[in-house]
């Protein structure tokens, strides 16, 4: 399709493109928390309760207890929240369903079996706590974590898919036939699941550690908090390097997959050899204010040579460009400056224990420990931010632009404001409920200390008390 | 093929509609129950009743929605664009019923716990009637094949508001036949004679609006009438012989046979409807099962995936709702309390002669466990 038909296209419809992706984008970058969550926390209650049930140990059990009051919450917002993506899926994008509905509706049939197994095995593992013997209650959590994984691979199939489509046979504008392996498996999806599942097990690993750092710089030294910082923080902290290894990959690939999109990430204005590295600045124009420039280091990154030839913005008509490249180039510094920051506060850790058994004391890594979910987040949603903006203007890479998917059907900055509005309460009244529960559990431990290191006499204090 | 995977998509939406609809219902009831006090029994059943499953039963709708849109991606195209409002209001319902309902468990602030049980309950009334009028513009072929402007009419014809109508009222009697179930469960006769009553009253209701919805199609989209009493007409009886031994027998009968008898004649109905509408994926059009269909690898890979769906979903629901039935899920007792106090934390630390985890809970729970056991 010509550029100018496309302009055309795009012109009629304008008026629904920029709310439909403002409206996507919110929704999406709300629900990747909560799908975070909904993939990696499973795994981390899990381990909790894996620790209490070998060690006896009484804390391990009532973080694990607890953790999976705040996972039954965030289940069920995500799962309505997640609904909604489906809803907009159509109610926004309907030209995208008209057309590839076919082909990108299977790795969404497959995330529905894990969705359903997700919903059931929780239900079964939150309301089985009292009744269900403890390694029966375990086991039982099992097929939650690992749905949330499977899961999570569907989906990210669907986004790969978007980016490098393929597995299906189009003629006279119909797809004709289809292979739904190389659907699911699709070029990007190599990189893009280990990325995000490796992301979701980081932001919740970070963010319920960062919780429990917060109450330790509150002066709550206690073995709770450092059992409830530990638990999580490992986990997130051992992936981390493996997610730069994977991130450094991915880019390489974006380079040769979508060389336009990897050229807004990096600033590559004119397809050359020894392209330098920009860290930071902005891009207004073609021209790079402020910024620090690295002769050759993106050559380098992306062949391993200086020679290595990097494609540019310019290859492609300015219609087929991204537009704002310098919030997708601070998007990706952003991902990988916080990342960085992750990664040494996970060294600084294992340094710490390596060579004194314990926990680093300095304030400096708490403060940072408790900011590293926020960090987290900020690194997941600007990664979201590159691989769909940069995308752009194309729905399915150099198929279907996204002015094409959008709905006729009107109304949709009206439904932007009411989700606007929607979202912002549900997000305010998650946090408020689960600061709620945090702060009832604080008045009760208060009451009845968890004493550290005392060896478990008798019935638990709160069974005792009751 | 096409037909094959048009069966599934209807299973998949009698499913929702008789589990995830009576959850629904159940929202409409807890609207209903009255004050705070009066209605404080009420409410609890319909907690203990809908907390472990709503989630299970709400993929249905997700399940639903993939099915229709990777097996017939053009006429989900047209539904979505053509009556958007009403779906983007039905979406709005289900994110405030999901949400109010996770956060009223864990509030304890009474003010911010009425308004979460208020989102929980209006929206119930909400979503089920939006979908309904959905469903209605469907059947009264007002979705154009390549419908690309939104269209009001579609689904505020008397015809649509009839069914939307319907479904409210569906789903608040099949909720109220499964909450009788579980009051019989319990032992508890003043609730169980309480939705009994109430059954019976829903179950007249939607008689009704039934015989008027059909009555509206005779004028609306005669040749769906047509069908609907002619070659459907068998499943028609069905679903009426179904409300009418529920209605007749819910006083008497174990409530537990009657819930799956009503289950029965609801899902008659859809597939009254479906018979009806058959071959036509939108009816007044030339969309049928199999032009609007997807490529044929499409259709058979989403058939393993309901074979798979089957193998792997089926026995997890089954081993839910049977450790819902022999109360080994614990709603009350884990992580709703009235009094806000929280059970042990260890499965294992519970010594087999020791205080029982109940005895945390406020004396009146522990009286009616206590009942509980030693029938």
């Amino acid at each position: 399709m010509t550029g100018e038909v496309r302009h055309t296209i795009a012109t009629s419809v304008i008026g629904a493109v920029m709310p439909a992706r403002a409206q996507m984008a919110s929704t999406l970058g709300f629900h990747i928390i909560l799908a975070c969550f909904g993939t990696a926390f499973p795994a981390i209650v899990l381990l909790a309760e894996f620790i209490g049930l070998r060690r006896h140990d009484e804390t391990a059990m009532r973080l694990a207890r607890r953790w999976s009051q705040v996972m039954g919450v965030l289940v069920a917002v995500g799962a309505v929240t997640g609904t909604v993506l489906s809803f907009e899926m159509g109610l926004l994008w309907p030209g995208l369903m008209r057309e590839y509905g076919a082909v990108l509706g299977l790795p969404f049939g497959v995330e529905g079996i894990f969705f359903f197994l997700e919903a059931i095995f929780t239900a079964i593992y939150l309301y089985g706590w009292q009744r269900v013997p403890g390694w029966a209650h375990w086991a039982s959590g099992l097929p939650i974590a690992l749905s949330g994984i499977f899961g999570a691979m569907s989906v990210v199939a669907v986004n790969g898919w978007m980016n490098q489509p393929g597995g299906f046979t189009e003629r006279a504008g119909r797809i004709v036939a289809v292979h739904p392996w190389q659907v699911f498996f699709n070029h990007a999806a190599a990189y893009e699941m280990p990325h995000m599942i490796l992301a979701a097990y980081m932001v919740t690993g970070f963010t319920v550690a960062g919780v429990y750092a917060t109450g330790i710089l509150r002066g709550r030294r206690d073995r709770y908090h450092s059992y409830g910082f530990a638990v999580a923080f490992v986990p997130a902290a051992l992936l981390t390097p493996l997610q730069l290894l994977v991130g450094d990959s991915a880019a390489r690939a974006i380079s040769h997959d979508q060389p336009v999109k990897f050229a807004a990430m990096e600033y590559v204005t004119n397809s050359s050899k020894h392209v330098p590295e920009w860290l930071g600045g902005v891009m207004l124009n073609g021209h790079i204010y402020g910024g620090i420039k690295i002769p050759d280091l993106d050559s380098l990154l992306v062949g391993f040579s200086s020679k290595a030839r990097v494609t540019g913005l310019t290859s492609v008509a300015p219609a087929d460009r991204p537009p704002v490249a310098w919030l997708i180039h601070l998007c990706f510094d952003a991902m990988i400056g916080l990342g960085t920051v992750l990664l040494l506060l996970g060294l600084w850790a294992g340094y710490e224990w390596w060579r004194r058994r314990r926990l680093p004391l300095h304030r400096v890594f708490w403060f940072v420990g408790a900011a590293s979910g926020v960090a987290a987040i900020c690194a997941m949603e600007a990664g979201w931010v590159v691989t769909e903006v940069g995308r752009q203007p194309w729905v399915v890479y150099r198929l279907q632009t996204t002015a094409q998917a959008a709905t006729t059907s009107g109304g949709v900055t009206t439904s932007l404001s009411f989700v606007i509005v929607l979202y912002a309460v549900l997000g305010t009244a998650t946090i408020l409920v689960l600061r709620a529960l945090a702060r009832r559990w604080h008045l009760r431990d208060r009451d009845e200390p968890v004493v550290p290191y005392a060896p478990r006499t008798g019935p638990p204090t709160e069974e005792a008390a009751a | 093929m096409a037909d094959t995977v048009g069966a599934i998509l209807l299973t998949g939406i009698t499913l929702y509609a008789v589990l995830g609809g009576a959850d629904f219902g159940a929202g409409l009831w807890d609207l209903l129950a009255g004050g705070e006090q009066r209605g404080r029994p009420v409410r609890q059943l319909i907690d203990e009743a809908i907390t472990p499953v709503w989630e299970a039963n709400h993929v249905w709708l997700i399940f639903d929605l993939v099915v229709f849109w990777t097996a017939f991606p053009r006429a989900f195209a047209a539904v979505m664009t053509t009556v958007a409002l009403p779906l983007w209001l039905a979406l709005a319902g289900i994110v405030l019923r999901g949400s109010g309902f996770a956060f009223r468990d864990q509030i304890e602030q009474p003010m911010f716990k009425r308004a979460a049980g208020t989102a929980f309950a209006l929206s119930s009334l909400v979503t089920p009637f939006f979908m309904g009028t959905v469903v209605g513009a469907v059947a009264t072929g007002h979705i154009r094949a390549d419908g690309a402007r939104a269209n009001v009419e579609a689904w505020s014809n008397p015809t649509a508001v009839l069914a939307g109508s319907l479904f409210v009222v569906a789903c608040a009697y099949l909720a109220a036949v499964y909450l009788t179930r579980q009051a019989e469960r319990r032992n508890d006769r003043r609730l169980r004679r309480y939705f009994a009553l109430r059954a019976r009253s829903a179950g007249v209701g939607a008689a009704a609006l039934s015989v008027s919805l059909l009555a509206a199609l005779h004028g609306s989209n005669h040749a769906l009438y047509a069908r609907l009493t002619g070659r459907a007409l068998p499943l028609v009886i069905v679903a009426a012989l179904c409300g009418l031994v529920t209605f007749t027998a819910i006083s008497v009968a174990p409530a537990r046979r009657l819930r799956d008898i009503a289950a029965i004649g609801v899902a008659a109905v859809i597939w009254g409807w479906g018979v009806a509408q058959y071959p036509h994926l939108l009816p007044a059009t030339s969309v049928t099962l199999s032009n609007a269909g997807a490529p044929h690898d499409t259709l058979a890979a989403l058939l393993v995936v309901f074979a798979a769906a089957l193998v792997l979903v089926v026995p997890s629901g089954v081993l839910l709702f049977s450790l819902q039935e022999r109360q080994v899920l614990q709603v009350r007792g884990t992580l709703w309390h009235p009094d806000g106090s929280e059970p042990g934390t260890s499965p294992r630390s519970v010594p087999a002669d020791g205080p029982h985890p109940d005895t945390v809970l406020s004396s009146g729970a522990v009286a009616r466990w206590r009942r509980r056991r030693s029938t």
